[in-house]
């Protein structure tokens, strides 16, 4: 390796077509990254515990499509759902929605991936907030039941306050994945931060300096979704139940 | 929906077919790399040797807190200049993007298919490791015949529902212009101006697949545990 020519400077020069420096592309990149992750994130918690509820439920069809679901977005490859909302979904929609997504709405690529993010995210999601509610023990619902609630009141009283607790930790790994899966979305055009590190050696040939840094940001990424669902974790505990009684 | 042409990919199914072998080849190797050096750095990880678990910690972490997408690119950079360093030759060495997917999948695995392995190893008893060393046994004695082979049947499905995951993760070879099954059917899509049919095609089959692959590891699981009940 001895032909490689160092230089950590690299990233206080200004890149070639002018301008900008090549730290601020990758802060621009990592800005990107973590707006994609939260945005899907958010959603995907909303229609992961939908779904997740849903999937529990007695009502026998609602729980198939919970299912349905689930099965339908865990099983296809991220990249490829990305590209069936990019690319495949206008031309399936009515003309005016169609072209509407093709010409008009705002940040194509950004809201592509979130969407597609989302959904792709919101299937683990789903899964875990069933094995969640299915690891209480059944009485619980039953009791809420019996003292008159009805079939929500015991989801949002009783059954879901303590699967959320019990799910965090898988949750956890979830949070720090939509980050590292946002990377994916580079494939349809969106300059996040593996994007702009591809583009930056390309521009540079100082692939270590580069790639070493992203890599760096990544695991300051990682750590910090860690320790924010840590700290949730140790915020929400009941006292008595899974580690709370420290 | 109308003009939906059935036709371009009845036409390009040679094609999409050679794509496919090759997800599939990147498939197995990957797995077959991933759970052999896999158990090797789990065993690293779990060691009393200090060291050795450090280094292996830390390999996991790392690799466990990076996209792939990313690891591609790093070796996809890396590979050739260290070629260049062991073969001592003036220019970097070009490898074809398909090796080099092929070893970085690979190492990728290696790291969650080793966090499996570490699991299984210490869900066997300790009873029976400390048993294995009252009868004289070395570690590697112990490792191979008492804790590995019933490690190993617990964690089946998990191993299979990881060779799922990394089944539809190989996909991601499309970031370096690799003709896999995506790659065969986006040359095709661009070629022929026909995206829609090629990529729905694609996520109807990668949905077969995978789907069909995880009934089995469900109903492999079921058998298991009942039997270990």
């Amino acid at each position: 390796m001895g032909k490689y020519n160092w230089n950590w400077n690299i990233f206080f020069e200004e890149v070639a077509t002018g301008g900008e420096k090549y730290y601020q592309w990758l802060l621009s990149g990592l800005g990107w990254t973590v707006a994609t992750a939260l945005c899907a994130w958010v959603i995907a918690l909303i229609l992961g515990f939908l779904v997740g509820v849903i999937r529990t439920t007695p009502i026998k069809w609602l729980s198939i499509a919970g299912d349905a679901y689930v099965e339908l977005f865990r099983n296809i490859p991220l990249i490829v759902q990305m590209f069936l909302w990019f690319f495949v979904l206008p031309d399936l929609l009515p003309q005016a929605a169609g072209d509407w997504l093709k010409q008009d709405m705002p940040l194509p690529e950004f809201t592509t991936a979130v969407v597609s993010l989302a959904f792709f995210t919101s299937s683990r999601v789903a899964e875990q907030v069933k094995t969640g509610i299915l690891a209480l023990p059944r009485g619980q619902r039953n009791a809420g039941l019996a003292v008159g609630f009805t079939l929500p009141q015991v989801y949002r009283y009783v059954l879901l306050p303590m699967a959320f607790r019990i799910i965090i930790p898988p949750l956890t790994s979830e949070f720090m994945n939509v980050f590292k899966n946002s990377s994916v979305a580079l494939t349809i055009g969106l300059l996040e931060l593996t994007a702009q590190a591809r583009q930056m050696n390309e521009y540079t040939f100082q692939g270590f300096e580069t790639f070493t840094i992203a890599t760096v940001l990544y695991v300051i990424v990682s750590f910090t979704a860690n320790r924010l669902m840590a700290s949730i974790e140790y915020r929400v505990r009941v006292p008595g139940y899974i580690g709370g009684g420290r | 929906m109308g003009d939906f042409d059935f036709d371009v990919i009845q036409r390009s199914l040679p094609y999409l077919w050679k794509g496919m072998q090759y997800t599939l080849t990147l498939t197995l190797t990957a797995m077959t790399g991933g759970i052999f050096f896999g158990t090797f750095l789990a065993m690293a990880k779990l060691s009393v040797i200090s060291p050795l678990s450090i280094v292996a910690s830390a390999y996991v972490n790392l690799m466990r807190s990076i996209p792939l997408v990313l690891v591609i690119f790093w070796f996809y950079f890396l590979v050739p200049l260290l070629l260049q360093g062991l073969t001592g030759a003036t220019e970097p060495v070009p490898v074809g993007s398909d090796q080099t997917a092929l070893i970085s999948f690979t190492l990728f695995e290696i790291a969650f298919y080793c966090e499996i392995i570490r699991a299984g190893i210490q869900s066997i008893p300790q009873g029976q490791v400390s048993a294995g060393k009252a009868v004289g046994f070395t570690y590697a004695q112990l490792m191979f015949y008492i804790v590995l082979p019933q490690a190993f049947r617990n964690m089946i499905p998990l191993l299979l529902t990881q060779t799922i995951v990394l089944f539809q993760d190989t996909s991601l070879v499309y970031v370096i212009s690799v003709t896999d099954f995506l790659g065969a059917a986006a040359k095709v899509a661009q070629r022929d101006s026909r995206l829609v049919e090629m990529y729905s095609f694609v996520a109807v089959i990668y949905f077969l697949i995978s789907f069909t692959l995880s009934q089995i590891v469900r109903r492999l699981q079921l058998k298991i545990s009942i039997a270990t009940r």
